[in-house]
């Protein structure tokens, strides 16, 4: 079967990546940021599969990616974590108004 | 143990007892043995010198005992033709040098040794220089010690009674006015006194004992502080300290050349000990003696006629001349006379001679138990018992010098004390002037006769300063003579045993009822010591045919006349007469037994300590020990021409020289007796007519405004000088400096704050001010922060991409 190619994918990886991006500038929602830190993470998985795929990286690329997947888990429950927290003492998860770590 | 060793355990034990009781004393109200009010301090000092006599007057009768009186009787003399053949065989009377601890090593007459030396302790070797406290015990070692340790226990006990007033604690001392017309008041100082007399004392024994000359400089040092001490007891009077400072500061002129004699003995015989010693390794080690006068007591000159190039050949306690290498050991003529002048030096501080008299009359300022300590066994005997232990390193020439010096002090100390009336200051110069009569003897070559009247002389001038103290006391602290008058009748006590020490020391005699135990007449003490000095010197005069050295003979039998003229005088405007001052004399008052006593025991002394002249017991202990033999004749032509008498050329004109010594005395009583006592003349009008003279002598023959027109003044000039170079110049230079020294600091301070302070703050600033621009990025928005970052990333990677190459 004919494949598509190394960089299809790494353009995949480059779009869901600004994405992700830009949603973490853009969403004023503690969810929606995390949501773009899931995309970020993804867009990276998605790089390093390709590499596994294409490059001589191999078998290692596919296990960073699922390191990278048990990390993303691990930073959703504490970020879940904190949004509730700040929830609790703030009674809103817009990210703006959680400015006390100003210097 | 052998004799040297129980010699030295029993005079030691007397030397170190007054110092256990110095301490004990000047201790005991610190530590609460005693109290100001108790006598406790005096009784101890008492038992501690009564103690030293009782050693020291068995350790003479042990010696007595063990050389089976060979020291108390006469010695046979040679014949002179044995005498004078005598080149090689040594004389009877050789210095027998046995060193080391008394074995008798003599082979002739004496199986006796002439004397015990050894060492106590090393205290220090700087290279050959070895110093150690050394012992040196011969008969004049032991009559020093009974006599000295005598005469101390009478003072202190005399002492006892004078100085009770200080047994309190408020003393008011009259002759210390305060402003506003008040007296001085102190508490009594009674414990302190006792504590520097036994401390005197102590000083005294050492300097007697001593076995090396470096020794007998620390006592000697030793005493002049004690003395000074003493003569500034009263310290808040001026005159007292004055005259302290007085003593210790003349002594110091003769101390100075005493250094000097040192140095060159160090130099040039590398010893100080006076005996030989054989150390461990077998090696001897030839003392001072024996190596300038060897084993037969002569000096070993070269015969090279010029002065400047003769020598003396160093030689052993055998006689051997010592090598080194092959050259013999020698030291310079001019050198040895120059040791022999400066140890004299010493002693001319020391025992108050011309030109250094003037202390001894103000140190009358002391208590006057002081003075009878210092003007008989102490303080003024140092001197002369030096001259005479160190007799054997004086060439005739330093002998001539000395003879010299006593001569004119004995006759200058005589002429002020016939003007004086300050019953102690008669008795003052009546010491310089017996002093006078040590030195001439001892330089005239009549040693034993000099060291002779130190004793006697001891004995009746401690004899009359305690009656003068006794008086004193008696007239409530009134000093002055013209006041008194008729005294005996108030203290006939303090009268006769002070006539007793007058005739003693005027040398009258009963001519004619000589016999066996009077010797050649009935007479006192002074008598026969004075007798034999004036024979010397009148051997001496006629030896030498130099017309000049007659007055060596003449002025000694005059100023005999005058002391006997200024004693008399004396007692009888004290004793005799009518009464001057009514008050004086109706408060006068025989003392307590006290002082009573120790003049009684003393007048006893005064009177008979020389009985038998010079075959008595005294002259023939102290002529035992004479380490030069004086059996020839010894003449010397290297720098004057001198003969030196021997003891037979001394005999030969005794009967002259006594006879006319006694009609001089005879004839200054008579005067006496007629000016003070018959008033033929009356005093006054003499005085009237020599007004000159009179006023010439009462100035002391103007010493003391010699020494302060040559030296106290040029002093205080050179000090004004110097004060004034210190203010015009010094001052200056030092204000200026310190100016300086502001202005440059102020130019520092500015440094410092400007610049050193300037840049730390600054850096601290600037490092503040970049913090705070630093804050104005911590927005803490989130969604800032990803965009921060993801600009960043995109920053990085295009730098990343420009920057790697392709």
């Amino acid at each position: 079967m004919e494949s598509v190619g190394l960089n299809a994918y790494l353009f995949v990886g480059a779009v869901l990546f600004v994405c992700g991006i830009v949603c973490m500038a853009i969403k004023r929602n503690g969810i929606g940021v995390l949501m773009g830190v899931e995309l970020v993470l993804n867009s990276a998985n998605l790089n390093f599969v390709a590499f596994a795929r294409y490059t001589p990286l191999g078998l290692d690329g596919q296990v960073i990616a699922l390191f990278v997947i048990v990390l993303a888990a691990a930073e959703a429950a504490v970020a879940l974590a904190i949004a509730l927290n700040f929830y609790n003492n703030h009674l809103t998860i817009d990210v703006d108004r959680g400015s006390e770590l100003q210097g | 143990m052998d004799t040297g060793t129980v010699l030295r355990n029993l005079l030691t034990l007397a030397w170190l007892l007054p110092l256990a009781g110095f301490v004990a004393e000047i201790y005991a109200l610190q530590l609460r043995w005693s109290h100001r009010l108790s006598k406790a301090p005096a009784q101890l000092a008492v038992a501690c010198i009564g103690a030293g006599f009782l050693c020291s007057l068995s350790a003479l009768l042990y010696w007595g005992n063990e050389t089976k009186w060979v020291g108390f009787a006469p010695v046979e003399h040679h014949t002179p033709a044995e005498g004078l053949d005598g080149g090689d065989t040594a004389p009877a009377d050789a210095l027998r040098p046995d060193a080391t601890g008394g074995e008798p090593a003599s082979e002739h007459h004496h199986q006796t040794p002439k004397f015990y030396a050894g060492t106590f302790y090393k205290l220090a070797q700087f290279g050959p220089l070895e110093i150690t406290l050394d012992w040196y015990i011969d008969s004049l070692t032991l009559v020093m010690f009974t006599m000295v340790t005598f005469i101390a226990t009478c003072i202190h006990l005399f002492a006892m009674g004078y100085m009770k007033d200080e047994l309190t604690e408020e003393y008011e001392d009259h002759q210390v006015h305060l402003p506003g017309g008040h007296h001085f008041t102190r508490p009594g100082r009674f414990h302190r006194f006792f504590a520097f007399l036994s401390l005197f004392c102590f000083s005294m024994l050492g300097l007697v004992l001593a076995g090396n000359i470096f020794q007998v400089f620390i006592f000697w040092e030793l005493v002049g502080v004690c003395s000074y001490l003493l003569i500034g007891f009263y310290v808040e009077r001026h005159s007292a300290s004055t005259a302290a400072n007085k003593a210790f500061i003349m002594n110091r002129v003769g101390d100075f050349g005493f250094l000097i004699g040192l140095m060159i003995l160090i130099t040039s015989l590398g010893t100080f000990r006076f005996f030989d010693v054989t150390t461990a390794d077998g090696a001897e080690q030839t003392g001072l003696f024996s190596l300038v006068r060897g084993d037969d007591g002569k000096l070993d000159i070269s015969d090279d006629p010029s002065v400047t190039k003769s020598v003396v050949y160093l030689r052993d306690s055998h006689g051997h001349r010592l090598v080194d290498g092959t050259t013999p050991r020698t030291i310079s003529y001019l050198l040895l006379i120059a040791a022999g002048l400066g140890v004299f030096a010493g002693s001319i501080g020391k025992s108050a001679q011309f030109p250094l008299q003037t202390w001894l009359p103000d140190a009358m300022e002391g208590p006057t138990p002081v003075s009878a300590l210092v003007h008989s066994a102490t303080m003024v005997a140092a001197g002369v018992y030096l001259a005479g232990r160190f007799y054997p390193m004086f060439p005739p020439e330093v002998l001539l010098g000395i003879a010299y010096i006593g001569c004119i002090t004995l006759f200058v100390a005589a002429t002020i004390a016939v003007v004086a009336t300050d019953i102690k200051k008669v008795l003052a110069y009546s010491t310089i002037s017996q002093l006078g009569y040590m030195m001439l003897g001892i330089g005239v070559g009549g040693w034993a006769a000099g060291l002779f009247h130190l004793v006697t002389h001891a004995f009746f001038k401690s004899l009359m300063f305690l009656a003068s103290g006794s008086v004193i006391a008696g007239c409530h602290h009134e000093q002055d003579m013209r006041k008194m008058g008729g005294l005996r009748h108030k203290m006939p006590i303090t009268a006769y045993t002070m006539l007793i020490g007058v005739i003693a020391i005027a040398g009258l005699a009963i001519p004619g009822v000589g016999n066996a135990l009077f010797g050649q007449a009935l007479a006192f003490s002074g008598y026969h010591s004075k007798d034999a000095i004036v024979a010397s010197a009148l051997a001496f005069s006629e030896l030498n045919r130099n017309p000049l050295h007659n007055i060596l003979f003449i002025v000694p039998l005059v100023t005999a006349g005058i002391t006997a003229f200024y004693m008399f005088r004396l007692w009888f405007m004290t004793f005799a007469g009518q009464p001057q001052d009514e008050h004086v004399y109706e408060h006068a008052h025989e003392n307590p037994a006290i002082m009573t006593a120790p003049l009684v025991i003393l007048s006893l002394l005064a009177a008979g300590c020389a009985i038998g002249g010079e075959d008595g017991w005294l002259y023939c202990l102290l002529s035992f020990s004479e380490t030069v033999p004086t059996v020839d004749r010894f003449t010397s032509e290297r720098v004057a021409s001198i003969v030196i008498p021997s003891h037979l050329d001394a005999r030969d004109v005794h009967g002259t020289a006594g006879g006319l010594a006694l009609l001089a005395a005879f004839a200054g009583t008579t005067v006496a007796y007629l000016l003070y006592c018959r008033k033929v003349v009356n005093p006054d009008d003499i005085r009237r007519q020599a007004g000159g003279v009179y006023d010439f002598l009462v100035d002391k023959w103007r010493f003391d405004t010699l020494y302060d027109v040559a030296f106290v003044r040029p002093c205080h000039i050179v000090a004004s000088w110097c004060q004034g170079f210190d203010q015009k110049v010094l001052d200056v230079v030092l204000h200026a400096s310190a100016a300086i020294t502001i202005v440059v600091s102020k130019w520092e301070r500015t440094f410092d704050e400007g610049m050193v302070d300037g840049l730390v703050n600054l850096i601290g600033n600037s490092t503040t001010n970049f913090g705070r621009s630093l804050r104005v990025v911590q927005t803490g928005r989130l969604r800032q922060y990803v965009m921060w970052i993801a600009v960043g990333v995109v920053v990085l990677f295009a730098a990343l991409f420009t920057a790697l190459p392709k």
